[in-house]
């Protein structure tokens, strides 16, 4: 209805998303704990008081104190360097590899929204990978091409692919048959003009809030490969490799495996709440 | 003009309030509905219409929506502020609305009858089997075979959807029909013939009508008398004849020189300059001031009241009674 | 005057589960240079997807096309490109018909794009501002977005966006259908005013009977794919004589009091166009049906000079 056309919009409706995120709070300090993340994991090296690996066996399994702030594991390895050390893997491996997934993604999706006869081969493609538990399909991934960081990557991407796709996908399907579409194809707009123009910017709505969960979501699949033994290998310091070698020594020195869980609650945490976030400026159904 | 009233509305005023931004959706509105009588309420998009009749069911949506004040008498019964108890009374049984989109008021997963037949045991106490005779009854009434009860919503056409639509508000044989828009979705022959229906309710029925349209020649086919409406309140209303054929304000005028006609040859039209206010930023003085080819700073500065021009013709404009 | 658009017996079909759809079904017309062809008639009978066949957004069946005196029923993507330029559309809704995440300029200037018509941004801009004057969008609206604006203001950015390739023929599919009266009105006087400045040629297709007296020359009634009648505009609402186009124009409501018309009420509604039978299509609905309509699709013969009907007992119900 007219009259509930709202007065302080001014730019596109990107902006509009942005104004209304910004009333919500909790996405916003969501938001400012990735990007301090983010800036953390980048300038690692300037941060850490020690060297991550450096052991030192007069300070082994300290509980935290001034100068080993998270305390020291059964190394003497300091904590806290580790865990900020840790963050460029952790968040790093977090975002690269949801953005890898989401440019696939995306392109997968929108050709098989947009060229009917592809659709049916893309489209069984991501449903194997959909079919098979997250877990299994990376373990045996990463089985065959073997255990390195760099596998795990690419077993971490692939299984992050389809929801993107999926997603893009119906988007396409819907934005095609609308009119202005066509208005496009009268103006005489090529297939790439259409897609690129016209579908994708309409289509990337739903992929972002895709992403921020998304990311979350490879956190804990990274942390948990590394806990097991087959993701990251020891001495980096990952955050779930922290976890995993903290585990021997949870009745002695528990500080060694909660802070680094925490730090990992934390991230998905303010991921999950983002995405909410985001979720929610999107939906027109809740603009009153 | 001693009639009884059916339906008396004195000055109301209605406001959303959107994002902190006050807008005056209803603003000052008085009409009157006789009983038995048919009332067209034209206006364009955003003149407040469907709020005025969502106001009479008590069905503003609050918040956002406020009454501000004014009254709303039904059969001499003040229903602002009356108990949720005594509108769901009203509603349906003395007050029955239709809506513009039959396609989707009807709900999809049930019966067509058994929809009709609801509302009548909402109402009335009827065993189910009677109730189930009755709603047969008024499908036969709007021209639906009595046979085609046990379908789906999915199964008539935009037509015969709205019929069963009129069906359903008039089961409870309302005293007032509050019609919203309804063959502003229907094709020129399907709307005739529910045009035709909606006539024969008054002839038959003695059903009072509140006719809302953005349709002067819907209301001209239907309609004893007319109120336009422009940003939220009345700005002229009276006989169909009065307003037709001695129009007044300068906004009806326009929205006649709006219309190709059919029966004259016009090799331009003659529109209304510029477009509606912004309801959240209305004009000072008179609503249709900026858009008026007869402003003057009289009608920029002070807000015109309706005066009666001529017996039951009132116009809300200082040019209508003096020079004209 | 020169035909700028002929089409000659166009048909589309469309393959559904049901069967086979006659959206339009050998339809024949001519519109000279300059002038409008009005297209009636209810939903669908097939006047919008008519249109879209004759642009090829829609690939025909069956039918010839002809623009400017070629043949252009079949042409290469390549032709089809430069064809675009000249021959546009303005769809009727207004709120789904633009890209919501472009600004108005963007709109407006996307066909300049297209066309790489332009070599600099201060052309670009001198170009979009022209047109945005030309349709009656106020210069400071360029950084707008459509969700920002009126269904009035919306409607003009659509014309602009057809207009800014300097087009000979424009198919105005319900332009004015989702407005308000008064704005009605001022967009069916920008398009007059056009097409008189620019030689346009239109279809104008609508299911309002007095917008297309208004605005055309000649008019085509339509019903169920078939053209019904077909005559010079002013004379077809003097004079009727297919049954159906006479219930139509009985039907709409009528502003003047004095001058009531007697409605003829229509039975039962729209059949199904999906493998329709070899037979008048209104048959069915139509009072005056007999067994030779029934069985055998009148042909749209010439009744008066100009005016013609697709009816078997058009002579004998007019006694022409």
């Amino acid at each position: 209805m007219s009259i509930f056309r709202k007065k302080n919009a001014k730019k596109g409706p990107m902006a509009e998303v942005w104004r209304k995120l910004k009333k919500n709070k909790w996405a916003m300090v969501s938001l400012f704990i990735i990007i301090f993340l983010i800036l953390v994991a980048l300038f690692a090296p300037l941060l850490c008081p020690y060297d991550y690996a450096l052991q030192d066996y007069e300070h082994v399994l300290e509980v935290p104190s001034w100068a080993h702030p998270f305390g020291t594991d059964n190394f003497g390895r300091d904590i806290f360097s580790r865990v900020i050390f840790g963050s460029r893997y952790t968040v790093l491996i977090g975002f690269g590899c949801i953005t890898v997934s989401a440019v696939v993604g995306i392109a997968l999706g929108l050709i098989a929204g947009y060229y009917k006869k592809l659709d049916g081969l893309i489209m069984r493609s991501i449903d194997i990978v959909i079919g098979m538990p997250a877990m299994t399909l990376l373990m045996c991934l990463i089985a065959v091409m073997g255990i390195s960081l760099r596998n795990m990557c690419i077993a971490l991407c692939i299984t992050h692919i389809p929801s993107f796709a999926r997603v893009t996908r119906a988007q396409v399907l819907t934005l095609k048959n609308q009119e202005f579409i066509e208005a496009s194809v009268a103006l005489g707009a090529n297939k790439k003009r259409i897609m690129l123009k016209h579908i994708l910017p309409n289509a990337l709505a739903p992929n972002i809030i895709e992403y921020s969960l998304g990311a979350g979501g490879v956190v804990l699949w990274s942390a948990s490969l590394s806990f097991i033994g087959m993701g990251v290998q020891s001495p980096t310091p990952e955050w779930g490799l922290l976890i995993s070698e903290g585990r021997q020594y949870l009745r002695t020195a528990p500080h060694m495996a909660i802070i680094p869980g925490l730090t990992i609650i934390l991230l998905t945490f303010v991921l999950n709440y983002l995405g909410d976030g985001l979720r929610d400026a999107m939906d027109p159904r809740l603009n009153k | 003009m001693e009639e009884k009233k059916l339906l008396e509305i004195k000055n109301l005023v209605i406001q959303y309030e959107v994002n902190k931004v006050i807008v005056e959706a209803v603003n000052g509105l008085d009409l009157e509905v006789g009983e038995g009588e048919c009332v067209g309420l034209v206006g364009e998009t955003g003149a407040g219409k469907t709020t005025t009749a969502l106001s009479i069911m008590g069905l503003i949506p609050d918040p956002p929506g406020r009454i501000v004040s004014g009254s709303i008498k039904y059969q001499g019964e003040e229903l602002i502020g009356a108990k949720e108890k005594r509108m769901r009374q009203i509603r349906g049984r003395e007050i029955s609305m239709i809506f513009q989109d039959p396609m989707t008021s009807l709900n999809p997963v049930l019966k067509v009858g058994d929809q009709i037949m609801e509302v009548i045991l909402l109402h009335e106490k009827l065993s189910k089997a009677d109730a189930t005779r009755k709603a047969q009854e008024m499908l036969e009434m709007v021209g639906i075979p009595a046979n085609r009860y046990e379908e789906y919503p999915h199964q008539f056409s935009g037509g015969m959807k709205q019929r069963v639509m009129i069906a359903c508000a008039l089961a409870c044989n309302p005293h007032l029909l509050i019609a919203d828009e309804p063959t502003t979705a229907l094709d020129v022959t399907i709307q005739a013939q529910v045009l035709e229906l909606i006539a024969g309710l008054k002839e038959n029925f003695n059903t009072a009508m509140l006719l809302i349209t953005h349709d002067l020649g819907v209301v001209a086919e239907v309609c004893d008398r007319v109120a336009v409406m422009y940003a939220g309140s009345i700005v002229e209303r009276g006989t169909i004849r009065d307003v037709y054929k001695n129009t007044l304000h300068p906004y009806t005028e326009g929205l006649f020189g709006s219309l190709p006609n059919l029966d004259e040859d016009t090799d331009r039209l003659k529109p209304i300059a510029g477009m509606m206010p912004d309801p959240s930023d209305l004009p000072k003085g008179c609503a249709f001031s900026p858009r008026c080819p007869k402003a003057t700073d009289r009608c920029r500065e002070e807000r015109p009241q309706a005066a009666e021009a001529t017996p039951g013709h009132f116009v809300a404009c200082f040019h209508a009674a003096g020079e004209d | 005057m020169e035909n700028l658009v002929s089409v000659r017996n166009l048909k589309k079909y469309f393959n559904t589960k049901e069967g086979q759809l006659h959206a339009v079904d050998g339809v024949n017309f001519d519109i000279p240079t300059g002038t409008t062809l009005g297209v009636v008639g209810e939903s669908g009978c097939g006047k919008s997807t008519l249109g879209r066949v004759v642009l090829h957004l829609l690939e025909k069946t069956d039918g010839q096309i002809f623009f400017d005196g070629k043949d252009i029923s079949d042409v290469t993507p390549k032709e089809l490109h430069e064809l675009r330029r000249q021959m546009q559309i303005i769809f009727q809704d207004p709120f789904s018909s633009i890209d919501p995440r472009m600004s108005v300029s963007q709109l407006i200037g996307e066909p300049l794009k297209i066309y790489k018509l332009v070599k600099s941004k201060e052309e670009y801009n001198k170009r979009v501002k022209e047109i945005m004057d030309i349709v009656g969008l106020a210069s400071r609206l360029e950084n707008s977005y459509p969700h920002e604006l009126d269904g009035g203001r919306r409607q003009r950015i659509g014309i602009g966006r057809a207009l800014i390739l300097n087009p000979r023929f424009i198919v105005c599919d319900e332009p004015v259908s989702a407005l308000d009266v008064s704005i009605q009105a001022q967009i069916l006087n920008l398009m007059q005013d056009l097409q008189q400045e620019r030689k346009l040629t239109y279809i104008f297709i609508t299911h309002n009977l007095s917008v297309v007296k208004h605005i055309s020359n000649d008019i085509m009634v339509m019903y169920l794919g078939t053209a019904v009648e077909k005559s010079e505009s002013k004379e077809l609402f003097k004079h009727q004589y297919h049954p159906y186009t006479k219930a139509l124009i009985s039907a709409i409501p009528r502003i003047d009091i004095d001058h009531k018309m007697e409605r003829i009420l229509l039975k039962g509604e729209l059949a199904s166009p999906i493998n329709p039978p070899d037979a008048c299509r209104f048959a069915p609905r139509c009072n005056y049906a007999c067994d030779v309509c029934r069985q055998s699709m009148p042909p749209l013969e010439e009744v008066t000079p100009g005016h013609f009907v697709a009816c078997h007992r058009v002579r004998e119900l007019n006694d022409l």
